[in-house]
C-alpha cells in the first residue's frame, strides 16, 4: 500500500443520524461502503483525502423493500444481495444483470448501489440503468432529506449536485413501464470495466442510456423521440452517433464505441419487438 | 478489536484503515493469504469474510470488527480442496491458490461447472490455463457430496 495508514483518520459513527453530523461538523469526509474503489486509491497512493466515515456497520443503510409503490433500495445493497433479491430481480431485472456483470464474486460481495452512484464513474455499470428507471435519489444531511432525479444528479465528471454534507441514503424505483434491456461491452465477462454499457426501457416512449460514451452516464433524448415517432432503427441510428462523444482511452477507441452503440441501439429495438 | 479469526476469537490491534491483508500477514502472522494486484482484479487476497469471498486488499480493518474470518490456514491442510489441488495439478507456482482454494469453497458442493466457471471469474491465474483448477474443484465437489449422502 503506496499511502502512508498512519496519516489516516477513520470516523465510525454507530448510526445514520451520527454520520450525518459527522459530515455537517467535522467534514470534510469521504465516505466508506464496501470500499472496492476507494482502496483502489488509496493502494497505489493516489487519493489525496485523509478522513474517512465507515458507513458499513450501518444496517438502516441496507434495506430492499416496496415504499408507496417505489422500489427503495438502501445505498449499502451491495451487487450480491440486488442479484438475490426478488424484489429487485421481479421489479428492475436489469439492476440485477448489471450487478452481476460488476466484477467478480468478491466484488460483488462488497461493492454497493450508493458507491457506484457516488464514485460517479461515467462507466459505473448500474448507472445507465437507474437512468433508464429514471430513479430518485434520497439525500440526507443532518438539516433534513431531498429527493433529487438521477437524471439531474450528475452534473459534469465525477460532479454531482450533492453537498459535502450530504449522504445518498437510497434509490427509490418507480414502476417502469416496458420492456427492460441490459448490455456491458467489455474486454472479458468478468473484472472488466465496460467500453460501453447500455440499458433501455420499451415503452410508448423509449427510454435509452448509455455509460462510457461521455463525460457521465446520459440518456439519449433524441434518439428516443425518433423511435416514439415512429422513425426507422436506421434513423435512430444516426441521430444516437450525435448524442454521444465516446473517446479513445486504454479500454477501447471512440470509433469502435460509436458503432457498438448504434449495434446495441439495433439489438435492442429487435429483441424487444 | 474483536473479531473470529479461523473459528477462534481474536482481539487484535491495529489501525482500523489498515488493509485486512496486511493485518493478517504482519499483525496475525499468517502469510497464506497473497498480495497480487493490489486492486480486487487477481482475487489472491481472496479470504471468506462471514463465509462468502471478498478481496483482503479491499477491506479496512475496521469492516472486519466482530465478523467471522477464514484464511486458508483455517482449513488446516486436510480440506479436500486441499488434497484435489494437489492431485489434479490445480496448482503450479502457487500465488493465486489460496484464493482459488477459498473461492471454490464459497461455493456449493453442487456447483455446475459453469457455476464454478462464474464463482472463480474473480480470480486469475497465470500459470496452469484453469482445467487443472476446475478439475480439481469438481472432484473436491463430489468427493463432498458422497460424504453427505
Amino acid at each position: 500500500m503506496r499511502t502512508a495508514i498512519s496519516s489516516l483518520a477513520l470516523l465510525e459513527p454507530k448510526s445514520v443520524r451520527e454520520a450525518l453530523v459527522m459530515l455537517r461538523d467535522e467534514g470534510p469526509l469521504v465516505p466508506l461502503a464496501g470500499c472496492t474503489d476507494v482502496y483502489v486509491n488509496l493502494n497505489f497512493g493516489t487519493l489525496p483525502q485523509k478522513r474517512f466515515l465507515n458507513l458499513w456497520a450501518l444496517d438502516e443503510l441496507r434495506r430492499i423493500e416496496m415504499r408507496h409503490g417505489a422500489l427503495s433500495i438502501g445505498a449499502l445493497a451491495t451487487y450480491t444481495r440486488m442479484i438475490r433479491s426478488t424484489l429487485v430481480r421481479k421489479r428492475l431485472p436489469i439492476l440485477a444483470a448489471a450487478s452481476r456483470e460488476v466484477g467478480g464474486a468478491q466484488i460483488q460481495n462488497r461493492g454497493t448501489l450508493g458507491g457506484n452512484i457516488a464514485n460517479a464513474s461515467p462507466a459505473g455499470d448500474t448507472l445507465p440503468v437507474l437512468a433508464a428507471a429514471e430513479a430518485i435519489l434520497v439525500l440526507r444531511s443532518a438539516g433534513g432529506t431531498r429527493r433529487v432525479p438521477f437524471n439531474s444528479f450528475y452534473t459534469g465528471y465525477r460532479k454531482s449536485v450533492a453537498r459535502p454534507d450530504e449522504l445518498i441514503v437510497a434509490v427509490e424505483v418507480p414502476p417502469v413501464p416496458g420492456r427492460q434491456w441490459f448490455r456491458k461491452v467489455g474486454t472479458r465477462a468478468a473484472q472488466a470495466i465496460s467500453k460501453v454499457v447500455m440499458a433501455a426501457v420499451r415503452a410508448s416512449r423509449p427510454r435509452i442510456a448509455l455509460g462510457s460514451v461521455a463525460p457521465t452516464v446520459i440518456r439519449l433524448p433524441r434518439t428516443e423521440a425518433v423511435l416514439s415517432g415512429g422513425g426507422s432503427v436506421e434513423e435512430a441510428r444516426e441521430i444516437l452517433s450525435g448524442e454521444i462523444q465516446p473517446i479513445d482511452d486504454m479500454r477501447s477507441t471512440a470509433e469502435y464505441r460509436r458503432r457498438v452503440c448504434q449495434n446495441l441501439l439495433e439489438q435492442f429495438w429487435s429483441e424487444t419487438a | 478489536m474483536k473479531f473470529t479469526l479461523n473459528g477462534k476469537r481474536v482481539d487484535v490491534e491495529a489501525h482500523p484503515m489498515k488493509r485486512l491483508l496486511d493485518v493478517l500477514r504482519e499483525e496475525c502472522g499468517l502469510t497464506g493469504t497473497k498480495e497480487g494486484c493490489g486492486e480486487g482484479e487477481c482475487g489472491a487476497c481472496t479470504i471468506l469474510l462471514d463465509g462468502e469471498p471478498v478481496n483482503s486488499c479491499l477491506i479496512p480493518f475496521a469492516q472486519v470488527r466482530a465478523a467471522r474470518v477464514k484464511t486458508i490456514e483455517g482449513l488446516k491442510g486436510k480440506h479436500p480442496l486441499q488434497d484435489a489441488f494437489v492431485t489434479e495439478g490445480g496448482a503450479q507456482c502457487g500465488i493465486c491458490t489460496p484464493g482459488m482454494i477459498l473461492a471454490a469453497a464459497a461455493l456449493s458442493k453442487d456447483a455446475t461447472l459453469e457455476e464454478i466457471r462464474l464463482g472463480l471469474a474473480g480470480n486469475l491465474c497465470r500459470c496452469t490455463g484453469y482445467e487443472g483448477i476446475y478439475r480439481a474443484i469438481r472432484k473436491a465437489k463430489r468427493k463432498t457430496r458422497r460424504a453427505t449422502h
